[in-house]
């Protein structure tokens, strides 16, 4: 009986391997909020693909239109909110006149998108709604929208965020499809959004496009950054960080980084103490099974 | 006061929905409810506002687009699957939307993904500027730059490869497949590095948040604790127990 008792006792290495996930929680916590209290300061290296938003738009002349689509909701404020933050930082800093008109695909995306503007746009670089930038806000109809604003803005969008009719805002003046657009840049969580964006209208109406995505969307855009479609690319809060040392505003992606990195690592360390604890285990049965018979 | 009000309501729900990595508990369902009510009416209200009263009603109402009656028809139809006599009408506003995203669905795929995606992959298989790269700069870097477009060219045959179904994957297919495996094994482990990027980011702003407005993150977090323990105390919880 007591020999029974030994072998269907769980060993040491056995109760590390099903420790109570609530601790892995606990270590990762512990991990991100320390170095948000008392940062590393990590070096960031800044990646080709964002070096090639940057330039993007740095190629457009002064005075462009930017159409600037938010497609995403509070889920993914984390990643994008500081990445929407970097670009509109880029937009108004140089003082080139730039015209954005921002939009959302997303039902939560364009009040996301005010407080930006309100935040960056107006409160750091004194922009004036309806003159340097508008927010037409949200349409539901998702490809419908996106191929409806090739024929006709104006007819798409008619009143704006704040319900404003949008032909009496003079930044949109002269404005009524893609040809008056001189790069789209979206933010974008998943559908619709770069995607959607890029089978509908870089493919048709052949409009020079970068874009930001979520880390988890990234892969699935790369082969439009790798084929061109893509001018360039922003991924996730590292890009949003990369963004910012390019720009020289460091912001709350910087601020980030250095939790993020560590995150990782713990992560790593936990993936890896638990494939060894599986395999030490694993031979450690498969002795004792030898044994016994 | 009605931004330090907002700011308490944050935190709570910030915290409450965290407290789910504890258990399953009364917090959680009470954040998890008021996020769907909320995000439902809010939905609803931006459809009118934003959708319905512009593009619809308001140049009805000024005879601005009689076409416009069509779209109105066909939504309203929608509506007869709530009756047994007339539910065949909602198939014509279901059929119209069907078309249209099945229209423009594919236009996309077809314009934007194969075509270009196809002349995408067609590339030389030695890079000669990559070459040219290394010789003028050896180094690690432009080395892998050389192998970047042979792994490219050889993953994407092998890949399309393993999902080749019409012959058994034996002998030099099995070979070829089994490295089509491996390397969709590789993205997706890259897949998942990314989503645990994103999913930290996420915390990192909630921790952030709880950074900057530490008073009510503490002090809310200290009841909530006291809350958890009197609930395991009275026995109502057991705090061995997991979601």
């Amino acid at each position: 009986m007591a020999n029974r008792n030994r072998n269907t006792e769980p060993t040491m290495l056995e109760k590390i391997e099903r420790m109570d996930r609530r601790i892995v929680f606990l270590a990762i916590a512990i991990t991100i909020i320390l170095p948000l209290i008392w940062p590393l300061g990590l070096p960031i290296q800044v990646s080709p693909q964002v070096e090639d938003f940057h330039d993007a738009i740095e190629s457009i002349p002064d005075s462009s239109v930017v159409l600037f689509p938010n497609d995403y909701d509070p889920a993914s404020k984390a990643e994008l909110y500081p990445m929407t933050e970097a670009i509109l930082h880029h937009f108004f800093s140089e003082d080139r006149g730039l015209k954005i008109i921002g939009l959302g695909l997303f039902p939560a995306g364009p009040p996301l998108l005010q407080r930006a503007f309100e935040e960056v746009a107006e409160e750091q670089y004194g922009a004036e709604y309806g003159v340097d930038y508008v927010n037409l806000g949200y349409k539901e109809g998702r490809e419908i929208v996106m191929a409806s604003m090739g024929e006709s803005i104006p007819k798409t969008f008619p009143t704006d965020f704040f319900g404003t009719p949008i032909d009496s805002l003079p930044i949109m003046e002269g404005i009524k499809n893609y040809r008056d657009i001189a790069i789209l840049v979206n933010v974008s969580a998943g559908y619709p959004g770069t995607k959607e964006w890029v089978q509908q209208v870089v493919s048709v109406f052949d409009v020079l496009m970068v874009s930001g995505t979520t880390g988890v969307s990234a892969p699935e855009y790369y082969p439009y950054y790798n084929s061109g479609q893509l001018a360039g690319m922003l991924e996730g809060l590292k890009g949003a960080a990369e963004y910012e040392e390019l720009i020289g505003k460091q912001g709350i992606a910087t601020s980030g980084m250095d939790a993020q990195s560590l995150g990782h690592l713990v992560i790593i360390l936990f993936i890896l103490l638990g494939n060894i604890l599986y395999i030490l285990n694993r031979r450690n049965k498969n002795r004792n099974r030898g044994g016994r018979f | 006061m009605w931004e330090t009000l907002g700011i308490w309501i944050q935190v709570f729900l910030t915290l409450a929905i965290f407290s789910f990595l504890y258990r399953d508990n009364p917090f959680y369902k009470f954040a998890e409810h008021l996020f769907v009510g909320v995000a439902t009416g809010y939905w609803v209200v931006l459809q009118v506002r934003n959708v319905l009263l512009p593009n619809l009603f308001e140049p009805l109402l000024r005879f601005s687009d009689p076409w416009l009656l069509l779209p109105l028809f066909l939504g309203l139809v929608l509506f007869m699957r709530l009756s047994d006599r007339y539910s065949y009408l909602s198939r014509w506003g279901m059929a119209a939307v069907v078309g249209i995203f099945a229209g423009l669905a594919i236009f996309g795929f077809g314009g934007g993904d194969l075509i270009i995606q196809i002349r995408s992959n067609i590339l030389p298989f030695i890079d000669r500027e990559a070459i040219a790269a290394f010789t003028e700069n050896a180094g690690l870097i432009t080395f892998l730059e050389i192998l970047s477009n042979p792994i490219f060219i050889l993953g994407v045959i092998c890949v399309l490869f393993y999902f080749f179904f019409s012959k058994e994957h034996t002998g030099a297919l099995g070979i070829v497949s089994k490295i089509g495996i491996y390397l969709l094994m590789i993205s997706f482990g890259a897949s998942y590095g990314n989503t645990v990027m994103a999913r930290i980011s996420l915390f990192i702003d909630r921790a952030q948040f709880g950074i900057v407005n530490w008073i009510p993150t503490v002090i809310i977090g200290v009841l909530m604790i006291i809350a958890f323990i009197v609930l395991a105390i009275t026995g109502k919880v057991d705090p061995k127990e997991q979601f």
